[in-house]
């Protein structure tokens, strides 16, 4: 079979499995952010935390605990990293230094799993366990108690309840993400995926040298990393290690669960909003940048100019072999547009506009699907902004959900849009003026731009993945990246708790013949028409100096 | 009483002013036109704008000016001519932007003065307790003052007749040049300071300060004095100052990079492509748009008391519309003359045009004109007959003739009793015919005579509310564009069911009480909708107040002019439907230029960004698809591009963009058609036809 055909028929395999999952999965979730009643390990963790469940919070108080929350979670994985060699299953591994511990407290906590270090070499398996993988639990989980407050905020009339943070994500984590991940983890284990809690083994290569190779609970860390978009991989090699993803099957199932939440979330705002057709709209519009970003990235991998590279049927350099030009952009793709940051080949190495479109996937601020939770929030809004211009040319103060867009929406959407390009921006200008930040590129010209331009795009959207190249070890980057992480992941949080209270204190606005339909092609042509537009006019400028300068070159 | 009937209602006041029996006006709404002199008239009061106290209201055009003032010191320090002309480009476009706002202040101050001329130092005549008269200046009236004023004197403030009855030219204010009635008690009783009386005596009760008049408020409101930004006006300035920290942020960031990329740029190239990102178009046009809305409502004779009554209008669901004089002509008409027993249809029109001669109700001119029309009877003498009028007791008018006829004509069962008293025979068919026409919606009236002493029904007149000619078409665009019409009126819901359906709106509340309209708007608006209405009597104030748009007629009562949040001068009611396709069209405006300045960018990237970096990355020259002359041409031709633009949308920003009702779908293609597609595609065409005429400047090209 040629590249190309396997191509195609693993993108029609992962929409089809999709589409039949979506609905139903949605409609699960939904259930799960409104059913009246609690499991009986839900009563006794509420009972032992002292949580009445069903008392409801305002925005300023929902976005108090999670802020709370997430502030213990730094400080507890900070000590954690660095007390792990006189903790138990230190298997030899020293205290992280303070600059790197604090940069991996942070990173698991957003959600964004950026990874200074190689797992196997730095982390202990208890830090993995209790520390990187319980994150990568709860920071998923608190994307998606965000997202489902301010589906709240557009279902609900006048009030001022959004919900309960500390049963949205104990409910997320219990209902929806462990299950999951359990399901997930045994599909993983039994092919090919590996469990364990040995000690390293030492094998001898055929050429006489010695090698030790770590094991670990892989297929139940493997499982999270997808599925909450994480992409904290146990090895430095991500995906791309057999032992992560050994197979061409397990490599789909991986994209598959990268892709499952954020994609069925739509039909939960769907549910939740009481109609349908929005739901479907808004996963339209993040179906339509995905698919266009696939087929954009195939196009470029396969048709990459040069003898060697057409003789091989493509760029295979930085790809694993046994998952080919076929499988690998693929995963590029949907790891960039999801947050999650899990690798199965190495960025850096795609063609020049390959990593441009890596790096543009991202700076679109992860919505399509985006990361789980924040991919839907990040949606909703980019669908404010475009309702806004939209609901103007129609005639009418623009309304969305039947909730008016005034001044104070406008103000707290406008500051959500400037919070992410300003810290790549300046986080990239900076490196790019420092000593310390020109250092620590590899590759001279075009390609090194991209490098710094990358990482502050992958840590300020909360994504994870590295470019390769970048030694990012260094007290500035560590630090400078852990703090565009912090502020790319809280900030627009909070904006958008305080937005889902603006919008929940409403009357909604009957619909008339004169209101613009949200539920029509037209918006979604236009709702992904302004997250490419306002992330292509914000970048193009860096992005001319990097990716395009190169593939132009 | 013997007198020859007149055709004018000149000794007595109109029931409803003539606009009622207008036609409605066509629905295409657009502005006055915009003279090119205008600029130039403007361009004094654009200069003094360049006040950075007064910049910094715009925060895009502000950014503009600060980058103006820097690239001039920097091309001082440094002088280059390519320098010299970003500098004139960048200075022009912050004065392009204050001149579309002079502009359309402009037009306001005209309006002003013509306004203040009205206002003059008047004299007032003050009755002071005591019943003496003191001549007082009209600035020291104060309210519960009480003034006299005759034929010839000019009304010192603004008040309430309390006592006579006088024709009042009120042209200073409406500009229509027909004088209007006013008289004390009911619902003409208002009278605004710096209008004439012509004829008669009034005794006026002042009801404000001086400073605080009616001419004063409009005269500021034309000015624009005093203007507030609106609540969606603000939203969108707040969305254009994050656009803009966002490109100042990808500019300032550019620098390291290019500096990493062997490529440091001069300032004065950054700011320029700030500049050209950064929402100049819509950032310089925003506060012309609001103004010229505002200017469209004066230019229709309609009074906004703040601009946000004007974007709620744009917003409205619901318009609530009283039937007499909105939705039919102010009285009914005779249509049909039906004749019962074995009388004959002429003999009915005969008699009813002499019982109506002397009737000078719009209902008794109709009749006359109908049986002049129908069947050639000439209006005849009524020399020597005595009118019989009408009172509420009898319920009927006639004419009793020199030879002993009596005519009457009436409600039915009034005229019924009538015959009966003097042994006159009722026809069977009668009763059928009197069902029938209100059956229909129709008012009969019942004609009988008196003949030697014998009574009998001759036939009854079919009067009619005529619905006026066009409004069921404004009623379907109402309802594509999502406007639900209620008629309001205090007929029975038989009739009023009839006139409903005849006008084509969607609903109707009968046998109305000012409790009810009450109510109506209450309900409406727990459901989330917003309310537009007219009104003019003072049991009206308090559903004006309440409605989210509430027009005011400038001939009602002062207490439902305070209520409403717009005074139609022309005391038009079928104005509602324009005031509320003015608000859309604001709206409308903004959106599109909004539009139409983001889209603007693609191209001007495409004509900077290979200019700025082509020396160090050859390839980037691949991106230079308008194939400009050189960096330098191509870097100045999107600055002028980018100032021109302004000035070229000027003349669309006051006039409004060119709206037809219609469905929000069908309106939300057309306009990202033209202004999303025409956006991204024009600035490549106008930027490339710049830069070949500037590539011949020595330097340049």
């Amino acid at each position: 079979m040629s590249p190309g055909l396997t191509a195609v028929l693993l993108v029609a395999v992962l929409v089809t499995l999709l589409a039949v999952v979506h609905r139903p999965f949605g409609d699960y979730m939904a259930w799960v952010y409104t059913s009246e009643k609690d499991l009986k390990v839900e009563r006794w963790l509420y009972r032992a935390v002292r949580v009445n469940p069903r008392s409801q919070q305002g925005w300023t108080i929902y976005a108090a605990s999670l802020v709370a929350f997430s502030i213990v979670s730094v400080l507890f994985l900070y000590l954690l990293q660095r007390l792990q060699s006189f903790l138990p299953w230190s298997v030899g591994m020293k205290p992280v230094p303070p600059d790197g511990a604090f940069n991996t407290a942070v990173s698991f906590v957003t959600n964004t799993n950026w990874q200074w270090y190689s797992g196997e070499s730095t982390m202990s398996y208890l830090t993995q366990m209790a520390g990187l993988t319980v994150q990568n639990f709860l920071s998923a989980a608190v994307g998606m108690a965000v997202a489902i407050a301010l589906v709240r905020g557009f279902a609900r009339r006048k009030t001022r309840e959004l919900g309960n943070f500390w049963v949205d994500l104990t409910r997320t984590t219990l209902r929806i993400l462990l299950p999951l991940s359990f399901v997930a983890a045994i599909i993983l284990l039994a092919n090919g995926v590996i469990q364990n809690l040995a000690d390293p083994t030492t094998v001898h290569t055929l050429a006489g040298a010695t090698q030790h190779l770590p094991g670990g609970n892989v297929a139940s860390q493997e499982a999270i990393k997808d599925l909450g978009t994480n992409g904290g991989g146990p090895f430095n090699a991500n995906s791309a290690h057999p032992f992560e993803n050994p197979t061409g099957f397990t490599n789909l199932f991986e994209i598959f669960l990268l892709l499952v939440i954020p994609f069925s979330l739509p039909a939960t705002f769907g549910r939740m909003v009481g109609n349908l057709k929005q739901g479907y709209a808004i996963l339209a519009a993040m179906g339509v940048i995905w698919i266009g970003a696939v087929v954009a990235m195939y196009a470029v991998e396969f048709a990459h100019p040069g003898a060697a590279l057409q003789a091989a049927g493509g760029a295979l350099e930085g790809k694993e072999t046994r998952l080919g030009v076929s499988s690998s952009p693929l995963f590029a793709v949907s790891t960039t547009l999801t947050s999650t940051g899990a690798v199965n080949s190495m960025h850096s190495s795609y063609t020049a506009l390959g990593g441009g479109i890596t790096i543009f996937d991202m700076v679109l601020g992860e919505v399509a699907p985006g990361g789980t939770g924040s991919g839907l929030y990040g949606m909703l809004i980019l669908a404010v902004v475009a309702v806004f211009v939209a609901g103007l040319m129609v005639g009418r103060t623009p309304e969305y959900l039947g909730k008016k867009i005034g001044a104070r929406e406008m103000k707290l959407v406008s500051l959500y849009i400037l919070t992410t390009p300003a810290l790549v921006l300046m986080g990239a200008g900076l490196a790019l003026a420092l000593s310390a930040g020109r250092s620590s590129i590899l590759n001279p010209g075009p390609h090194g731009l991209s490098e710094v331009l990358y990482a502050f795009t992958s840590a300020s959207n909360n994504n994870g993945s590295a470019f390769a190249g970048l030694s990012a070890n260094t007290p500035f980057y560590n630090t400078a990246l852990g703090l565009a992480m912090l502020f790319g992941r809280f900030v627009p949080m909070v904006l958008v708790l305080a937005l889902a209270g603006s919008l929940a204190s409403q009357k909604p606005v009957p619909e008339t013949a004169g209101t613009l339909r949200t539920q029509s092609p037209l918006f979604v042509g236009m709702l992904a028409g302004v997250a490419i537009i306002v992330a292509g006019l914000t970048f193009f400028p860096a992005l001319a100096l990097g990716p395009i300068a190169e593939g132009l070159l | 009483m013997t007198r020859t009937p007149t055709r004018t209602g000149a000794t007595r006041p109109h029931l409803a002013p003539e606009s009622l029996a207008l036609p409605v006006a066509p629905h295409r709404i657009s502005g006055g036109l915009f003279d090119p002199r205008q600029l130039v008239r403007s361009l004094p009061d654009a200069f003094r704008k360049l006040d950075p106290r007064s910049m910094v209201k715009s925060p895009v055009m502000f950014v503009v000016e600060v980058g103006a003032v820097l690239t001039t010191i920097l091309t001082i320090a440094t002088s280059t001519l390519f320098g010299w002309l970003i500098v004139v480009w960048l200075w022009l476009t912050v004065l392009f932007a204050n001149l579309a706002e002079a502009v359309a202040e402009g037009r306001g101050k005209a309006q002003a003065d013509t306004l203040r001329r009205a206002k003059t130092e008047a004299e007032a005549r003050l009755l002071r307790p005591d019943g003496k008269e003191e001549r007082v200046p009209a600035t020291s009236l104060h309210v519960d003052d009480v003034v006299i004023c005759e034929a010839g004197d000019l009304i010192p403030g603004d008040g309430e007749v309390i006592d006579g009855i006088a024709s009042v030219d009120e042209s200073a204010i409406t500009g229509e040049s027909a004088p209007v009635i006013r008289e004390s008690g009911g619902d003409r009783s208002a009278v605004t300071g710096g209008t004439k009386v012509l004829s008669d005596r009034i005794v006026v009760r002042i009801t404000s300060e001086p400073g605080e008049t009616f001419l004063d408020r409009m005269i500021a409101l034309v000015e624009g004095a005093g203007r507030q930004k609106t609540p969606n006006e603000i939203a969108l300035t707040i969305l254009l100052a994050s656009l803009t920290i966002i490109f100042l942020l990808a500019v300032v960031t550019l620098q390291p990079m290019a500096g990493y990329s062997g490529q440091q740029q001069s300032v004065v190239v950054l700011v320029a492509l700030l500049v050209c990102l950064i929402p100049t178009t819509i950032g310089a046009l925003l506060s012309a748009i609001g103004i010229a809305g505002m200017d469209r409502l004066v230019q229709r004779n309609v009074l906004a008391m703040s601009g946000r009554a004007v974007e709620a209008a744009g917003d409205v669901s619901t318009l609530l519309l009283d039937k007499t004089g909105t939705i039919t002509l102010g009285a009914r008409q005779a249509v049909d003359f039906l004749p019962v027993g074995g009388s004959r249809r002429e003999d009915v029109a005969a008699a009813a045009q002499l019982a109506s001669l002397a009737d000078e109700t719009p209902e008794g001119r109709s009749i006359v004109v109908l049986a002049k029309e129908k069947y050639d009877l000439r209006g005849r003498e009524l020399t020597g007959a005595s009118v019989i009028p009408f009172t509420a007791e009898t319920r009927m008018s006639g004419v009793d003739q020199p030879d002993g006829r009596e005519i009457r004509k009436g409600a039915a069962s009034a005229v019924a009793r009538w015959v009966q008293r003097h042994n006159g025979t009722i026809p069977r068919d009668t009763a059928e015919v009197v069902d029938e026409i209100s059956s229909t919606g129709g008012t009969p009236l019942v004609v009988a005579e008196r003949r030697d002493g014998k009574a009998q029904v001759l036939g009854v007149i079919h009067l009619k509310d005529i619905v006026k000619e066009g409004l069921r078409d404004r009623f379907d665009d109402l309802r594509a564009m999502g406007i639900r019409t209620i008629m309001i009126t205090g007929d029975n819901p038989l009739t009023a069911k009839a006139i409903a359906d005849e006008a084509g709106v969607d609903d109707f509340l009968a046998e109305a009480k000012p409790e009810d309209k009450m109510a109506l708007i209450r309900r409406e608006q727990e459901g989330g909708k917003l309310i537009a209405m007219t009104g003019d009597g003072t049991n009206d104030a308090p559903a004006l107040a309440a409605a989210d748009v509430g027009v005011a007629m400038n001939t009602g009562t002062p207490a439902a002019k305070e209520a409403g949040n717009m005074v139609d001068l022309d005391s038009n009611p079928t104005k509602l439907i324009e005031i509320v396709e003015i608000g859309k069209q604001l709206l409308i405006t903004r959106g599109a230029l909004t539009t139409f300045s983001i889209a603007n960018d693609v191209a001007k990237y495409f004509a900077i960004i290979p200019a700025m970096f082509a020396a160090v990355y050859p390839g980037l020259g691949a991106l230079n698809i308008m194939r400009l002359a050189t960096p330098e041409s191509a870097i100045l031709s999107a600055v002028i591009f980018n100032a021109l633009v302004i000035i070229a949308l000027i003349p669309l920003a006051l006039r409004g963009v060119r709206y037809r009702p219609t469905s929000a779908s069908a309106m939300l293609r057309r306009n990202l058609w033209i202004y999303g597609l025409g956006g991204i595609i024009a600035p490549f065409i106008g930027i490339k036809l710049i830069d070949l005429l500037i590539s011949h400047i020595p330097g340049i090209g």
